[in-house]
């Protein structure tokens, strides 16, 4: 019985051992996984703010405003003003259904 | 083990026969076995003790080394909590009321050198004088080759100029990393946003630090590391902001005018959308203040805030809508604009000479001096003083720059506020405001007379003011600005589909030397808001020594000088705020239209 008891509790200790060693290495992994992205993260948000203080000068007003007028001939871009405000009567109705444009169609082929 | 027995026969039985006491065996076996037991157990307590003690110096062996591991390994950041990626910028962003970045940071390097490392000082200088145009080769030498030891060549380089410099080879010149504050507008909302610099220094950072505008007034929330990561937003709107700089500097240029303000405010909320001053700086290379020449004329003054002028008749409007709210005329009272008039040897004309009487809305329509003070009269000083102080004229504004409580109104004092100081404040002379304030006030008679304080903040739910003046009262104010644009002085700022409202000033300029007026230099200014019907923005526009130059003779009234810029500002700016026009025949028209498809 002591014996056994003896042997069982070795087996305990080498089997926790292989436990504790295993989860050691892992966490010990996963620790230099995060810093690795960490890094990665680190490096990206960088890139980010490098790309949106780009974005942000590449789109700054006035250079935006002298593109427009090197490519007028090409974009025919105008100033916004009051005249492009439309009004929702203005708008055409929803089309007719197909079966209506073509009776429509074919009274009108009928009357020519 | 074997016990022996305490009364072995054998030996009690030799006793017996020898005549002995068999009981002293018995007690010499008790004896030897009570001695065996005392052996047994000091034998125990001594491996118990020195198993303890062992315990113990293990025990402080370990804490000793790991003292000693602690103490002499490098330190390293705990690894596994992940609070310290979110901090990188130094500096958070700032930005306008739609998101747009008005300043962020930018990583760069700066440049600087250790002679004792060079290996060839001079032909070192010579090649940075060519990359730099701005340092001076002679310098250069003499500072590698005498004996400093560590000297900034640059505080800041573009990537192109830092590998110009790599390319050199040269050990002695040495990178530090540096992040800069970058405004990518440029000169965009310059005066708002002020500018930048270096703090404390050393090689591997920098410290940033706001130095004027914006920046330096919310330096402390925008280092503190724990918002670093949300951008402070303004309430500017960028492409506002911009469509009224462009406007405004084409307006300055067109009438001549050697600087110009403007500011465009919500009228509700306070919020400016657009505030501009020319001429301007970019806040990237901020130039330093001037040392000779007045402070007034250096692109870093701010004329919309810190700029005090006399605003002309622009103030005319306040003197109208308290005698209204104070139910001592209506629009329709009839005042008496005879002239000139005279008063403590000091003579009051019009522009033009309107006859004996002119109804109240004529005195703001035709804009007339003689009127106004009239009107001022009937008010008295204490009530014109109490008045204006509930407009925000007699102190400061509160808008969150640094420069803002330089921007302090002149007007005198309770005590020299006279009756011919009332007259004069009427409209508009012998007290000097800033565009701002004068935009405040504006705002407040558009809001339908609750007061409204200028704020750069984006910030939901801000409640309304005090009330200064009635809500009649305003509304008949504003209809009175109205007919100023339709029948008056501003009739260029007629926008179609803005009914835009509006009164003009124009002031002759005080010479510096405090010795009168300037005959022939003014303040030219249009103070408006749109859309009348239910105000939503005010616009003041002011030009700085304008001279129109297209009739015969130079112009200079408001109404030929800022009104049109004003004019242009809104037709450009009132689409961009998404502000509907209303045209009285868009309704019909499309009725029209859609009669016969229906």
């Amino acid at each position: 019985m002591k014996t056994t008891l003896g042997i069982l509790a070795a087996l305990a200790v080498i089997g926790l051992a292989f436990w504790a060693y295993r989860e050691n290495y892992l966490t010990k992994a996963s620790l230099k996984r995060v810093g690795t992205l960490n890094e990665q993260i680190a490096e990206a948000r960088r890139t980010l703010r490098a790309l949106n203080a780009e974005w942000a000068h590449q789109n700054r007003p006035d250079r935006l405003r002298d593109l427009v007028e090197i490519n007028f001939g090409d974009l025919g871009l105008m100033r916004m003003t009051s005249r492009q405000f439309g009004d929702i009567e203005r708008l055409p109705g929803p089309p007719q259904d197909a079966s209506g444009a073509d009776a429509a169609a074919a009274e009108e082929e009928k009357e020519s | 083990m074997t016990r022996i027995p305490l009364r072995p026969l054998a030996l009690i039985l030799e006793a017996r026969s020898k005549g002995e006491n068999p009981d002293a065996i018995e007690r010499a076996n008790i004896r030897a076995r009570h001695e065996q037991m005392r052996d047994g157990d000091r034998r125990r307590s001594e491996i118990r003790l020195r198993a303890l003690a062992a315990l113990f110096v293990i025990g402080f062996a370990v804490v000793a080394i790991r003292f000693g591991a602690v103490a002499h390994l490098d330190p390293s950041e705990p690894r596994s909590s992940l609070s310290g990626v979110g901090i990188l910028a130094q500096r958070a962003d700032i930005e306008d009321r739609r998101g747009r970045i008005l300043a962020t940071n930018f990583e760069t390097d700066s440049l600087y050198a250790q002679p004792a490392l060079m290996v060839a000082p001079e032909q070192a200088a010579a090649a940075l004088a060519e990359i730099f145009p701005e340092l001076d080769r002679k310098r250069l030498v003499a500072d590698f080759t005498g004996d400093r030891k560590f000297l900034w060549i640059r505080r800041k380089l573009s990537p192109e100029q830092k590998q110009a410099v790599h390319d050199l080879g040269e050990p002695g010149l040495l990178f530090g990393p540096r992040e800069m504050r970058l405004y990518p507008n440029g000169a965009l909302a310059a005066h708002v946003l002020g500018g930048a610099g270096f703090g404390r220094e050393g090689v591997q950072a920098a410290e940033v630090v706001g130095v004027a505008g914006v920046e330096k007034r919310f330096d402390g929330r925008l280092r503190n590391p724990e918002r670093v990561d949300s951008p402070l937003v303004l309430s500017l709107d960028l492409s506002v902001q911009a469509a009224l700089e462009h406007v405004l500097h084409g307006g300055m240029k067109l009438m001549n005018a050697k600087g110009a303000a403007a500011v465009l405010m919500e009228v509700r909320t306070g919020e400016v959308i657009a505030i501009a001053s020319l001429p301007d700086f970019d806040p990237n290379n901020r130039p330093s203040l001037p040392a000779k020449g007045l402070a007034a004329d250096s692109p870093l003054f701010d004329r919309a805030v810190q700029g005090v002028y006399e605003l002309g008749s622009t103030f005319k409007i306040f003197t109208a809508g308290q005698a209204l709210d104070l139910g001592l005329v209506t629009p329709a009272t009839m005042i008496d604009t005879s002239g000139p008039l005279r008063m403590r040897g000091f003579e009051i004309t019009d522009f033009r000479d309107y006859g004996a009487r002119l109804s109240v809305r004529d005195v703001i329509v035709k804009s007339s001096n003689i009127g106004t003070a009239r009107i001022a009269g009937m008010i008295g000083a204490k009530r014109q003083r109490a008045f204006l102080e509930s407009l925000g004229f007699l102190e400061p504004t509160s808008l969150e720059t640094v420069e803002a409580p330089t921007g302090r109104p002149l007007a005198p004092s309770p005590a020299r506020w006279t009756d011919l100081s009332t007259v004069t404040i009427s409209y508009g002379h012998g007290l000097s405001a800033s565009p701002l304030h004068l935009a405040a006030a504006y705002a407040t008679i558009a809001n339908g007379g609750l007061r409204v304080r200028p704020t750069l903040l984006r910030e939901p739910g801000r409640g309304p003011g005090e009330r200064v003046m009635s809500q009649e009262a305003a509304e008949a104010a504003v209809a009175l600005l109205r007919e100023v644009v339709t029948d008056g002085t501003a009739s260029m700022a007629e926008v179609p589909g803005y009914a835009v409202g509006g009164k003009t000033g124009t002031a002759d300029k005080p010479r510096s030397d405090g010795r009168g007026y300037h005959d022939d230099k003014v303040i030219a200014t249009f103070a408006g808001l749109f859309p009348a019907d239910a105000p939503k923005y005010v616009i003041v526009v002011t030009l700085d020594e304008p001279t129109e130059t297209s009739g015969g003779a130079p112009r200079r009234t408001a109404g030929w000088t800022a009104v049109p810029v004003a004019g242009e500002i809104v037709s450009r700016v009132a689409p961009l705020l998404g502000l509907r026009p209303e045209y009285g025949f868009v309704g019909a028209e499309a009725k029209a239209a859609k009669a016969p498809a229906g």
